[in-house]
């Protein structure tokens, strides 16, 4: 009895979470590809199969999957050894790296492209390498962004690892290459796929770094349908192609699912060592990356301190003016406190919603259904921000549900990206928590409340902290699902951003850079804030 | 343990209530809008005009404007088409000549005649007259780095035909026709020029190395030699109204100029949409953009001519940005009919 009504608390609770997926992202999708099916009231799945028949559609299809698995693999190599060095190592300063990593994640791809592109087109300080407007550019982007992804996912699991393991197996007599080989990667692989898969689906859902960095000679299926939907309104060519998103996503998901495990809860008192000179190589590599990662951000801060041929604050100074000629409606330091206020509705949102999904995929015992949950709460990751964003549009258009000009929205719309990461940062926290604690407390006469209180709380507040930052952070920076959206007059960050480089005149696009500098500046607190908080890093992505 | 169980599921179901409930309110808070004393307004994401002139709307008329910017004209125009049956708000501003059609077609626009300047009456959009009124346009011209070409000590291009010219070889820069609005609008200044050979004229130029990008932004910022980066190409796509903004500190004359013989004309117009709740504030709205306030703020705020000729352009635009005399245009029916099939073409020609 008490079995079957726990049951149905589990349902209930499972209910809050679910009906928001539901509201916010199944139904306009479904909603969308609904109008692309059936174009002119009669359902005509024919006309989307052949869709799918079509020469283009292969080749974007095959260029979305090479160029995200090559994203993939340069964001691993670049991101495993950075992982080592900046989780098992102690060095000063690097806790300040470790939170230096994870700013290109949350920076909009408006400034990544303008940056990257300062870099490498021709008249700029790689232009020798003639990269501008190739396919390689477009990898080296994506695994910009994406590193910190690996860093962290790895870096977690690698961190929590006991070294015991591997010491024994060099005390036996194995080479450094034979301790990798047998015992330190078997242990990661869990963690590995983990980020890949994740970084995959970042990678094949790309946007914005395709436009910019590809020049429009690449179309990978993200863009594809921005421009069937926005541009061309071949709605049943997009209903085709996000049905195709949906099922490789699904795919994906579900792969990953069956290697995926939570890192290891067991971990070693020990301080991690200081680096030696065995280190040197790993430590080289890392440095590489971090000056990989560095240098469009640098040049970031370079525009900003120039206007014209002049150095200096000028462009500082003007972010508390609209800019020149008036170019923003509002002044930058109030878009500023705007996009800080949505963050915070977003982040709460993503915590709450997030936090009630990993209190049930972390339940003992549960299975597939479990997992079936966690799986479900990743697909908005997955899905074209085009296709959400116009089926809002399309479907909470009446009342009660009348929630297109909704100040809320956007906030809403950010949850849902932040969501996920929520949901894989307290989780596994979650998921360490010895069962049988619970049990004690409960045959001691703690009702569920309680020992939720007593037990899981306690053992996760720092995750929940954590995961409410990098929720924070992602929505800070969050350009996509935003800029597809009714807007008021309330701009984001972001959003002025995009518009001041959209600009003439050597004024509005200094502001933008150094409006970007500001947004990478607080991003980099609220990341710093966080490592100190959770004293320690915990959870993966 | 029972009692327990159930203030869980009470609290999941307070919850749950409480999320709907404040769904419920944000949503009934919206049906102001049936107010006539509040008018909203979805425009291009390039609308500026400062606070003090719809101020001084609000005044006149008693109307309070809530702007809503949905992205470029083309996702502006899309965004309309597909909510027609329960519209974003009262009027549009921002659908231009190259979408105009796709908008009246599609059945989104309440019929409305406004009393035009009479400098406006050729910018209303053939077929369209009683749906869409002109508020502004733009010229979208090919504008060349003047100081770069002294420099080098060669003679700038002046024409569409100078551009496939080997001695040009990799100096101009265009936004793409797919993502861009002037990008589009170069497109059909090539449709409009070279008529069925336009398919060969854009080889030539991807042969004589023009570069495309996504938007104007990345063109004119990161590619064009004076913009606002380094960049190394001294020919960009641009507006008539561009070279204003490269008077150097402490100069007086421009670095670079619009070539007027390569110009497209981008007409703006506003209109009410069909089935809005307070058509008649659109209508007062649109009276007041024709009005001599608002038509004065444009030039500064949104680098577009006023349709008003009687209203006086700022003095470095009468110096230095006069519009094209005689633009391409194309017509709107065949415009229509054909712009994805030329999308299509313009794609294979330029992503292969």
């Amino acid at each position: 009895m008490a079995r079957h009504r726990h049951a149905v608390a589990t349902a209930l609770l499972a209910a809050l979470p679910l009906a928001a997926l539901a509201l916010f992202f199944v139904y306009p999708v479904a909603g969308m590809v609904g109008r692309g099916f059936v174009p002119d009231g009669r359902f005509e799945p024919g006309a989307v199969l052949e869709v799918l028949a079509r020469p283009r559609v292969h080749r974007v299809l095959w260029f979305t999957l090479w160029s995200a698995a090559a994203g993939t693999l340069l964001s691993l190599v670049l991101g495993l050894p950075t992982a080592y060095a900046l989780h098992r190592l102690r060095f000063p300063g690097r806790d300040l790296l470790r939170a230096v990593v994870v700013v290109p994640f949350v920076l909009p791809t408006v400034v990544v492209g303008v940056a990257f592109r300062q870099l490498i087109a021709p008249s700029g300080p790689l232009g020798g390498l003639g990269l501008d407007g190739s396919a390689v550019a477009i990898v080296a982007a994506l695994a910009f962004f994406n590193v910190s992804v690996v860093v962290r996912t790895v870096g977690t699991f690698w961190e929590s690892m006991d070294p015991r393991r591997e010491e024994a197996a060099a005390a036996l007599g194995a080479t450094p290459w034979q301790v990798l080989r047998t015992v330190t990667l078997p242990a990661l692989r869990p963690g590995i796929v983990s980020a890949a898969s994740v970084v995959f689906l970042f990678c094949s859902t790309a946007f914005g770094v395709v436009l910019t960095m590809g020049g429009l000679r690449y179309a990978n299926v993200e863009t594809e349908i921005y421009l069937l939907t926005t541009q061309e309104l071949d709605l049943t060519a997009a209903a085709a192609l996000s049905v195709l998103q949906l099922l490789v996503v699904t795919g994906l998901l579900v792969l990953a699912a069956r290697v995926r495990r939570s890192p290891p809860a067991a971990r070693t008192a020990r301080l991690l060592p200081r680096p030696r000179w065995t280190h040197a190589p790993v430590l080289l590599w890392t440095a590489l990356t971090l000056v990989l990662l560095l240098a469009p951000l640098a040049s970031l801060v370079a525009a900003s301190l120039r206007r014209g041929e002049d150095w200096g604050l000028e462009n500082y100074r003007a972010l508390a003016t609209t800019g020149a000629d008036n170019a923003l409606l509002v002044p930058v330091t109030e878009a500023l406190v705007t996009s800080l206020e949505v963050a915070l509705v977003a982040a709460s949102l993503a915590l709450l919603l997030g936090t009630v999904v990993a209190y049930l995929v972390s339940r003992p015992g549960g299975g597939r259904p479990r997992q079936l949950l966690d799986g479900v709460f990743m697909l908005p990751l997955g899905v074209s921000a085009v296709t959400v964003g116009f089926g809002f549009l399309v479907t909470l258009d009446r009342p009660p549900l009348d929630l297109r000009s909704s100040s809320l929205l956007v906030p809403v719309a950010q949850a849902m990206v932040a969501l996920p990461l929520v949901v894989r940062t307290v989780a596994p926290v979650l998921r360490s928590v010895d069962d049988r604690q619970r049990q004690a407390a409960a045959s001691l006469g703690a009702g569920p409340l309680r020992v939720l209180a007593t037990v899981d709380v306690p053992a996760a507040w720092r995750a929940l902290l954590a995961a409410a930052g990098f929720g924070f952070a992602v929505s800070l920076g969050e350009f996509g699902a935003t800029s597809f959206l009714a807007r008021d007059d309330d701009p984001t960050l972001p959003v002025v951003i995009y518009r001041l480089i959209g600009r003439p005149g050597a004024e509005n696009f200094g502001m933008a850079m150094a409006a970007s500098v500001v947004l990478a500046a607080t991003t980099t607190a609220v990341m710093l804030a966080v490592q100190r908080l959770r004293g320690g890093s915990v959870g993966v992505l | 343990m029972r009692i327990r169980v159930r203030s869980l599921t009470l609290l999941t179901v307070g919850a749950l209530t409480a999320t709907l409930a404040a769904c419920g309110s944000s949503g009934s808070s919206d049906d102001g809008a049936a107010d006539p004393r509040t008018l909203t307004v979805v425009t291009h994401d390039s609308w500026a005009v400062p606070d003090d002139v719809l101020a001084a709307f609000t005044e006149q008329s008693g109307i309070t404007v809530k702007v809503q910017p949905q992205g470029d004209a083309g996702q502006l125009t899309n965004k309309l088409v597909l909510t027609k049956d329960s519209p974003l708000a009262d009027g549009v501003y921002g659908i231009d000549n190259t979408f105009g059609s796709r908008a009246v077609d599609e059945g989104v626009l309440a019929a409305y005649d406004a009393d035009l300047p009479a400098s406006a009456e050729q910018l209303r959009l053939p077929g369209g007259e009683d749906r869409l009124t002109p508020v502004d346009y733009s010229d979208v011209c090919v504008n060349v780095d003047d100081s770069w070409f002294e420099e080098e000590g060669k003679q700038p291009p002046q024409d569409l035909d100078d551009l496939t010219d080997p001695a040009y070889e990799d100096l101009f820069v265009t936004p793409g026709a797919t993502t861009s609005s002037p990008g589009l609008a170069f497109l059909l200044t090539t449709v409009a020029a070279k008529g069925a050979d336009w398919p060969d004229y854009w080889q030539a130029l991807v042969d004589n190395g023009a570069k495309v990008t996504s938007g104007w932004s990345d063109a004119y910022e990161v590619d064009f030699t004076a913009g606002g980066g380094d960049g190394d190409r001294p020919i960009v796509l641009s507006y008539s109204s561009s070279p204003p903004f490269t008077v150097p500190e402490g100069g007086t004359e421009p670095t670079t100029s619009a070539l007027l013989d390569t110009c497209f004309r981008q007409v703006e117009y506003a209109g009410v949409l069909a089935g809005a709740e307070n058509p008649e504030g659109m209508q007062e709205f649109i009276d007041f953009m024709l009005g001599r306030e608002f038509q004065q703020a444009l030039p500064d705020n949104m680098y577009v001519y006023p349709v008003d000729a009687d209203v006086a352009l700022p003095q470095a635009w009468e110096q230095f940005a006069p519009a094209a005399e005689k633009p391409f245009a194309v017509e709107p029916a065949e415009l229509d009919a054909d712009r994805e099939k030329w999308l299509r073409e313009w794609r294979d020609i330029v992503t292969q």
